[in-house]
């Protein structure tokens, strides 16, 4: 098992490498360095020799890979430059957005669970039937709505015709973060619950469920007892890999219900061309995203005795 | 339990459930056409022209004139609606287009002749995976800038890897098939061989893929131009109408409703489409319900 895990962290490395890498090279291409950017911003016009001047100071005129080196340099001592438009560090602004956008997430993971969960083994249990039918129907519908779709029919419904919640999150409360999470938890569950429901027919049709039936024990306690048991591992792991789609998915809702987490903030950057902010909030979504997959992966082998067995041998 | 069931399929229970596929998916491929064919005539289906201005008639909500209401400049909705379905639908169908076609050649390649491209191509789409989806394509078409072709781009380069993986292993379980050995020894090259036989025998997962991708990759477009890195204005496009009407949503919902409807119904024909045709290419799709 620690091999295991040694040998995944090691593969880590090349990825984090290929993902600063690419959040660098990408916003260079973007065509403008801070010195361009900051002549643009204060609308003087300047002589070449100043701004080659500034750019020596800042190093931009030494090669690519230089630059790179010394930029992974700063960002492991945590600094990330300042973003054009506020001028504020740039890891502190994320830093400070982040609760929010890990609230709401959190949010609509527990929504999602208790959501899918129920519905996806009922329709698994009820299979062909019209339960089945019914919820199988609603998840297509899920499915093929988008998010910001659903987020306006929300906000028309709940906050501007019923008022039950407010229009726009003013502050991070339970209150405001319910309509995003709905939002969220709907196009989740959608996909999520078919999922939860094929892994249990999956389990359903074994062997063993035909033979405690056939002793006369009671279908109830198969399904609690050993059917969900055997199902819960697969479901726990769907549901951690479906958090990456999640993290892409909050920049939109986000942004439509004014809550103040790091996806509106890439939002607000990209329409005002801070590429200090965009390049933080892109690296670190992808870190994050590759870290929760190593997670699931690791409890995945923790979670599962078969698995763990087999992966010592090797 | 109703798995019993399914073991007593009888051939002609089969033949009816085949024929009964076989009618869905022509209903929905004849839907599907519908909708393309309004998008390539949606010039002249237009009852108004989708960018004239007329601001007297501005607001107004649907009525026997204007179907589906005006706008704030008072555009008629319908006809940026139907215009916005060319922009929508076609650049769909190119971005599944050119993820599905690179995305296989470059798995069947890898799959058939391993080695370093292939370690090299399977690293690339390590790191393309390795962006949750929708971040790694604003970074993208932020880089680039506005323009539906850009956003295009910017879902292509996260969405090939799929395609690849499907087909590297297809390639590679195709490569110990017995019929595959037959045709190396009858003296087929590197060239016949894929394009003969790997290619169509692997051509159903990723046609499958590819039908239940349009819907998806449907909603990532809008939702790019929802948040202005797709379709620029004026263009009428699905996902930007709705951005720019979502400030009047409280005093005048159908400037939202309109282009939201016209998505969803899109998605919902396509990947009703897609399941039919993964029903209709499963060779064991005697049993139904498992999705």
């Amino acid at each position: 098992m620690n091999h295991y895990v040694l040998k995944r962290m090691i593969q880590l490395i090349p990825i984090l490498f290929a993902i600063t890498f690419l959040s660098y090279g990408m916003m260079r291409i973007a065509g403008s360095d801070v010195v361009t950017q900051k002549m643009e911003n204060t609308g003087t016009v300047v002589s070449d020799e100043v701004l080659n001047a500034a750019r020596e100071q800042l190093g931009l005129d030494k090669p690519f890979l230089t630059q790179y080196a010394v930029w992974l340099g700063k960002l492991l001592r945590g600094d990330m430059g300042n973003s054009y438009v506020s001028g504020k560090p740039v890891f502190a602004t994320f830093i400070s957005k982040l609760p929010a956008t890990l609230l709401l997430t959190a949010v609509s993971i527990f929504m999602t669970i208790i959501i899918s969960v129920p519905l996806g083994v009922l329709a698994a249990v009820k299979q062909n039937r019209v339960t089945d039918y019914l919820i199988r129907f609603f998840s297509f519908i899920g499915n093929s709505l988008p998010n910001f779709f659903v987020s306006l029919i929300l906000m028309y419904v709940l906050a501007i015709r019923l008022r039950w919640f407010p229009v726009i999150a003013k502050d991070v409360s339970l209150k405001s973060v319910a309509m995003p999470a709905i939002t969220l938890a709907i196009a989740m569950s959608a996909k999520y619950l078919r999922q939860v429901r094929a892994t249990v027919l999956d389990e359903l049709s074994k062997d063993y469920v035909a033979g405690a039936r056939a002793r006369g024990i009671r279908f109830s306690v198969t399904l609690w007892r050993s059917v969900m048991k055997a199902s819960l591992v697969t479901i726990i792991t769907l549901l951690m890999l479906s958090v990456g789609n999640l993290l892409g998915g909050t920049a939109i809702v986000e942004s439509i219900f004014m809550w103040d987490g790091v996806g509106k903030m890439a939002v607000d950057a990209i329409s005002m061309r801070d590429y200090p902010i965009i390049q933080a909030y892109v690296m670190w979504m992808a870190i994050i995203y590759v870290a929760v997959n190593l997670l699931t992966d690791l409890s995945y082998r923790f979670l599962d005795p078969r698995i763990r067995l087999g992966g010592d041998e090797v | 339990m109703t798995n019993t069931e399914k073991k007593q399929v009888t051939v002609r229970t089969q033949k009816i459930r085949k024929n009964h596929i076989r009618q869905k998916l022509i209903f929905f491929l004849v839907l599907a056409g519908l909708l393309i064919l309004a998008a390539v005539f949606s010039d002249r289906l237009c009852p108004y022209d989708p960018n004239a201005q007329d601001l007297a008639s501005a607001m107004q909500p649907p009525g026997p004139a204007h179907l589906m209401g005006t706008d704030t400049y008072g555009r008629d909705m319908l006809s940026r609606v139907i215009s916005g379905a060319r922009a929508s639908i076609f650049s769909t169908f190119i971005l599944v287009a050119v993820i599905s076609v690179f995305g296989t050649a470059v798995g069947v390649l890898c799959g058939y002749f391993g080695g370093i491209v292939d370690s090299l191509m399977m690293r690339i789409s390590d790191i393309c995976l390795a962006f949750p989806g929708l971040v790694f394509a604003m970074a993208v078409a932020a880089v680039l800038g506005g323009g539906i072709q850009n956003a295009v781009i910017a879902l292509a380069v996260i969405s090939w890897p799929k395609y690849s993986r499907i087909a590297r292993s297809q390639t590679l379980a195709l490569k110990n098939v017995p019929y595959i050995h037959a045709a190396i020894l009858a003296g087929d090259s590197a060239g016949q061989l894929i394009i003969r036989h790997i290619l169509p025998n692997m051509l159903g997962p990723v046609l499958v893929t590819a039908m239940l991708d349009i819907g998806t990759m449907m909603m990532e477009l809008a939702g790019l131009s929802f948040l202005g890195l797709g379709a620029q204005i004026p263009t009428a496009e699905w996902g930007s109408m709705m951005s720019t009407g979502r400030s009047m949503l409280q005093t005048y919902p159908w400037v939202v409703l309109s282009p939201g409807i016209a998505i969803f119904l899109s998605v919902v024909i396509f990947n009703l489409l897609g399941d039919t045709v993964r029903d209709y290419l499963d060779p064991k799709n005697s049993h139904s319900g498992r999705s």
